[in-house]
């Protein structure tokens, strides 16, 4: 069976198609970051007014890359939250259409799923039960995984997400939107324990996180500098340390609470080399990361949610669609 | 030639068929929401001119302006569908559709369409009845209603909802002009497959890629320098 999977709840296009027996035949992404760059951060409107002119080229070119037709697939996914409405509506809307016009069913994925389920698209794949680490501009989750649809939140952000404090982080010591990488290279020429940012919320017991103070952080200490570029570089690697550290703390406590040997990282901050590098030395461990090109919003995981779900629908086939901005995995069912 | 036209761009959620000449058609207000019922319209329709989407020959959608979210909705369904069956599209101003519906239901033969695009702003357009079609004089614009140029010394019928929202300032404005007025014209894509028929038979269609919204108001945000 083929599920094509349509992308469109942020700042990305991405399309792609998931063959239940081939596994990934083809996945096309279009970045609009470059766009949004100029004014500084995401417009919600200009991202919607570029989807609609990206999704369906994009379409094509996965249909021609596999050399498949609309004929050829069994089912549409499409991401229908949790994101920008306007964005998550152009994706929705095309994809329900296709799939009402050609007759097949239609998926309505939660992107966060999509995001969880991501490592799952690769060699080895973790097994379930797992621990995810949902990492991104947007996100900051710990959830216990227990199968498909099975997911069980342990903690979150209760303020600014990771990558959110990485990009703010970034724009105060002057670089250019988005910032959370530039941040993460300029640390590697950073003298560490130059400066100690703290651990936010560590030393009590719980598994939420908040990153806003750690922004505030950097920055007083930031004004306390010369700011020459090799302050710039310190205070970089000492926000990034302090950022990768906590994760990794609450991770271990996830990990011990659950009793599970597997954490599954995903989302734009799980390509960070750091953070990457801190949980791989974790012992008594397996850890599981997408691909790069699948840390960030793509269409392939949203293909591979849609075929993890199809495959034990029930058909639902309302003639409609709706998107839903805010969306918590915990409302979520099994297939 | 066969027609399947909607139109999600305002207040108002339409699907029509043109079936050899034959109009079916059906609109609910709607304010929000329309993503809900489209599709579901679609089949209605499909199921009430018993045709199904393979007897079409092209898909017609208003194309804009309107609220934005609802003119993606529209574009992006339209896109859909037309590339799902392969079949080329005809994009429909929203404005000639209210002048279209000027023209069929009140004889109107010169049309001031404005329709109201909050922001305390109107689009609107010029229209001639021309074979009894609407046919743009002029080009569309997005404005104050006080900065509305029509270019036109001659009477004009006054259609669509920014009549109504701008009333006293935009009948004062053209008292001299207005012979007539309908402030509740809303487009319907009854009026849109009419409008799609000609332009369809000219051969003038796109592909479904090429569905894309026209939004006039093209400045929604500014950029870091302007900040």
């Amino acid at each position: 069976m083929r599920v094509l999977g349509i992308e469109s709840s942020c700042d990305e296009t991405g399309v792609a198609v998931y063959d239940t027996e081939k596994g990934l035949l083809a996945h096309r992404l279009f970045s609009q970051i470059a766009m949004h760059a100029e004014y500084g951060g995401v417009v919600p409107e200009l991202a919607s007014r570029d989807h609609i002119r990206k999704t369906l080229p994009l379409i094509e070119e996965v249909l021609a890359d596999t050399a498949l037709t609309t004929k050829d697939i069994d089912a549409i996914a499409y991401t229908a939250g949790p994101g920008l409405a306007g964005a998550l509506l152009v994706g929705a809307a095309i994809g329900r259409s296709l799939a009402w016009a050609l007759d097949i069913p239609a998926l309505a994925i939660n992107h966060m799923e999509g995001h969880l389920l991501s490592p799952l698209l690769e060699e080895p794949a973790p097994e379930f039960p797992f621990v995810s680490l949902l990492v991104s501009g947007g996100h900051t989750l710990l959830v216990d995984v227990k199968g498909v649809g099975q997911y069980e939140l342990l903690g979150e952000s209760i303020d600014d997400a990771v990558g959110e404090a990485f990009d703010k982080t970034a724009k105060l010591l002057g670089m250019d939107y988005p910032g959370g990488p530039y941040l993460a290279a300029k640390a590697e020429q950073g003298i560490a324990d130059r400066f100690v940012f703290p651990r936010p919320m560590t030393n009590r017991p719980g598994l939420d996180f908040s990153f806003s103070g750690l922004k505030t952080f950097a920055m007083n200490t930031w004004l306390d500098t010369e700011q020459t570029d090799q302050d710039k570089a310190d205070i970089a690697l000492a926000f990034q340390t302090a950022v990768v550290e906590t994760l990794a703390i609450k991770c271990k406590r996830a990990l011990k609470r659950t009793g599970h040997k597997r954490l599954v990282v995903a989302g734009g901050v799980s390509a960070n080399k750091a953070l990457r590098n801190k949980l791989d030395a974790m012992k008594g461990v397996e850890v599981f990361y997408p691909r790069q090109a699948f840390c960030s919003d793509n269409g392939a995981m949203i293909a591979f949610a849609g075929a993890m779900r199809h495959q034990a629908m029930k058909h639902q086939d309302v003639p409609s669609f709706t998107v839903r901005p805010r969306w918590p995995l915990n409302e979520l069912s099994p297939p | 030639m066969n027609i399947l036209a909607l139109d999600t761009c305002t207040e108002m959620c339409s699907v029509a068929m043109l079936k050899n000449g034959e109009l079916f058609e059906q609109s609910v207000p709607t304010q929000r929401g329309h993503s809900e019922k489209i599709l579901g319209m679609l089949d209605e329709i499909l199921a009430q001119a018993n045709c199904r989407l393979s007897d079409m020959d092209c898909i017609a959608f208003g194309r804009g302006p309107g609220s934005f979210t609802g003119v993606r909705v529209g574009v992006s369904v339209a896109q859909g569908i037309a590339f799902a069956a392969n079949l080329p599209v005809v994009p429909v101003s929203t404005l000639a559709a209210v002048a279209q519906r000027a023209i069929d239901e009140h004889g109107a033969e010169n049309i001031a369409v404005a329709m109201d695009a909050r922001m305390q702003e109107v689009y609107s357009a010029l229209y001639q009845s021309v074979e009894g079609l609407a046919e743009l004089s002029g080009e569309e614009r997005v404005c104050l209603p006080e900065h509305i140029q029509l270019n036109t010394e001659q009477p004009f019928f006054a259609a669509g909802t920014g009549w109504k929202e701008y009333e006293t300032s935009m009948t004062t404005m053209f008292s001299r002009q207005v012979n007539a007025m309908d402030n509740e014209l809303l487009p319907t894509a009854a009026a849109i497959a009419k409008l799609a028929l000609k332009q369809a038979e000219k051969g003038n269609t796109l592909s479904a890629e090429q569905a894309v919204p026209v939004y006039l108001r093209d400045n929604v945000a500014k950029k870091k320098g302007e900040q």
